[in-house]
């Protein structure tokens, strides 16, 4: 019932400001054999807007992102409840594509993962060649266009047949996210894409995330609180499972209304 | 949840006693101010008039420790809305002091001129503004919202004497302009003084969104 009242005042806002939700996260729980790791999860993500989740480690924010594309179940001993909706039909619903689901939700993870044998060009193109082409476009367009969208086309475009784990680290995640967004994706999951990364290259994935949002839909994870506060339009404080907070950022950082919301991001616990 | 105490913490308490010494220092100001009109001590007028350099020391000390703070500590929430009102608050003390200042220059100008007429008003005033300074003083030293009311009656109480202090000099003038030299500068006091008590309800008002984050300013909600 707590989260569904914290809830109200973003829904007003957003309401009010005309934003639509692209997924809604309906009493979502889930679980590790016994360990239940979410309790009663109800949250939107906004459309063209950038959500943060945060929290200390173990509260459930990274079980929460992966239940978004179904990541969460591939673990042994993983269950789940409740709903989660992406364009109005429930992801867990039987029979659900989860490949489709996948290539409408991409995933970018904490460290960089390019496939090792394979080169820059390839990496970025792959999921084309796997999954179909979706608006035909050939594939050289496609992995143009997406390392444009990722800002990385002027660094890579000589070094197209390299191999992609070459890169610098910084590289390897911006490659990462073309690669996700090469399969144009409606929604883009981001599980602590700047936490392997130096404080330049940090400042680049935010600065891409700020673009990305006006065509994607973005979830991010992160251990950093000022990343959220710079990059997000809506921030979720999970604390031993519980949606504790959710709201505007600046509402978040300048006046929380939870205090235990206000322990962890005055530094006072957590 | 564990409540540690850090390093940050001390930095606040410690940004918070500055405040305070400044507070304590500029209600000092305006009591011996209003005792130099009343004895006519150009010497004590003198004195304010010396301290205040300390009002203006202590402003930009805290400043600095603010603007610190902010950008070593990032801090969030309700440090953030202590530190920013912090910066706030000293800007209205500082200017407090300068009015008390003010009202020590006006004690100099009317010099061994004899007065107008017996000061009635001027100290009632002189007591509400030092009670209101003192109010939001403690009331930004305690988080204390409930003390922020009484500034805001006392507000209005300085408003409504200094209307009458205005009609009753006005009145003086008019009838024999020669005494304009010795009316104005007590008109000018009582503008003083109210202005003072203007800039604590200011302090009230950060106050309110110190410890609520709800924005009272500019004719907002007050409960």
């Amino acid at each position: 019932m707590n989260n569904i009242k914290n809830m109200c005042n973003v829904r007003e806002i957003t309401v009010a400001e005309g934003i639509k939700a692209r997924m809604k996260v309906e009493e979502l729980s889930a679980w590790f054999y016994e360990k239940q790791a979410l309790n009663n999860i109800n949250m939107d993500i906004f459309k063209n807007r950038v959500t943060a989740i945060i929290g200390p480690s173990g509260c459930g924010k990274s079980t929460f992102i992966r239940n978004l594309n179904r990541m969460h179940e591939t673990i042994p001993g993983a269950r789940v409840s409740g709903k989660v909706l992406l364009d109005g039909q429930d992801i867990f619903y039987k029979g659900y594509d989860v490949v489709k689901l996948r290539s409408k939700v991409g995933m970018v993870f904490q460290k960089p993962t390019p496939f090792p044998t394979m080169t820059v060009y390839d990496n970025v193109a792959v999921g084309t060649k796997l999954g179909g082409n979706k608006n035909g476009l050939s594939l050289d367009e496609i992995v143009e266009k997406s390392l444009r969208q990722a800002a990385f086309w002027d660094e890579v475009k000589d070094m197209l047949n390299k191999p992609g784990v070459g890169l610098s680290g910084g590289q390897q995640q911006r490659l990462c996210i073309a690669r996700a967004l090469a399969i144009e994706p409606e929604v883009i999951l981001l599980d602590e894409p700047c936490s392997a990364l130096d404080p330049i290259s940090t400042a680049k994935i935010e600065e891409l995330i700020h673009e990305l949002k006006k065509n994607y839909t973005i979830v991010t994870v992160t251990h950093n609180m000022q990343q959220a506060a710079r990059v997000a339009d809506y921030t979720g404080f999970f604390l031993l499972g519980d949606l504790v907070e959710f709201d505007v950022t600046s509402k978040i950082f300048t006046n929380p209304k939870d205090k235990r919301t206000e322990g962890y991001i005055t530094g006072r616990f957590g | 949840m564990i409540d540690y105490n850090t390093s940050f913490d001390q930095e606040l308490a410690d940004l918070k006693d500055t405040i305070l010494k400044m507070g304590v220092l500029v209600q000092g100001l305006i009591y011996r101010s209003v005792e130099s009109l009343k004895k006519r001590d150009k010497d004590l007028a003198k004195y304010v008039i010396k301290q205040d350099v300390e009002v203006d020391w202590l402003e930009l000390e805290i400043d600095e420790k603010c603007i610190n703070m902010i950008a070593l500590r990032q801090p969030k929430a309700g440090d953030l809305r202590f530190i920013t009102t912090g910066m706030r608050i000293v800007t209205d003390l500082e200017r407090i002091g300068d009015l008390a200042e003010d009202v020590c220059e006006r004690t100099i100008e009317l010099d061994e001129k004899p007065l107008l007429k017996p000061l009635i008003d001027i100290p009632k005033m002189a007591k509400l503004a030092q009670d209101s300074v003192a109010l939001a003083i403690d009331a930004f030293v305690n988080h204390d919202v409930g003390r922020t009311k009484q500034i805001w009656e006392k507000e209005k109480e300085v408003d409504r004497l200094r209307d009458y202090v205005h009609d009753e000099l006005e009145e003086i003038m008019e009838k024999d302009p020669k005494m304009v030299s010795r009316a104005l500068p007590l008109l000018l006091v009582s503008r003083h003084l109210e202005r003072i008590c203007d800039h604590a309800t200011n302090i009230a008002e950060d106050v309110v969104y110190m410890v609520e984050g709800r924005v009272v300013k500019h004719g907002g909600p007050l409960t």
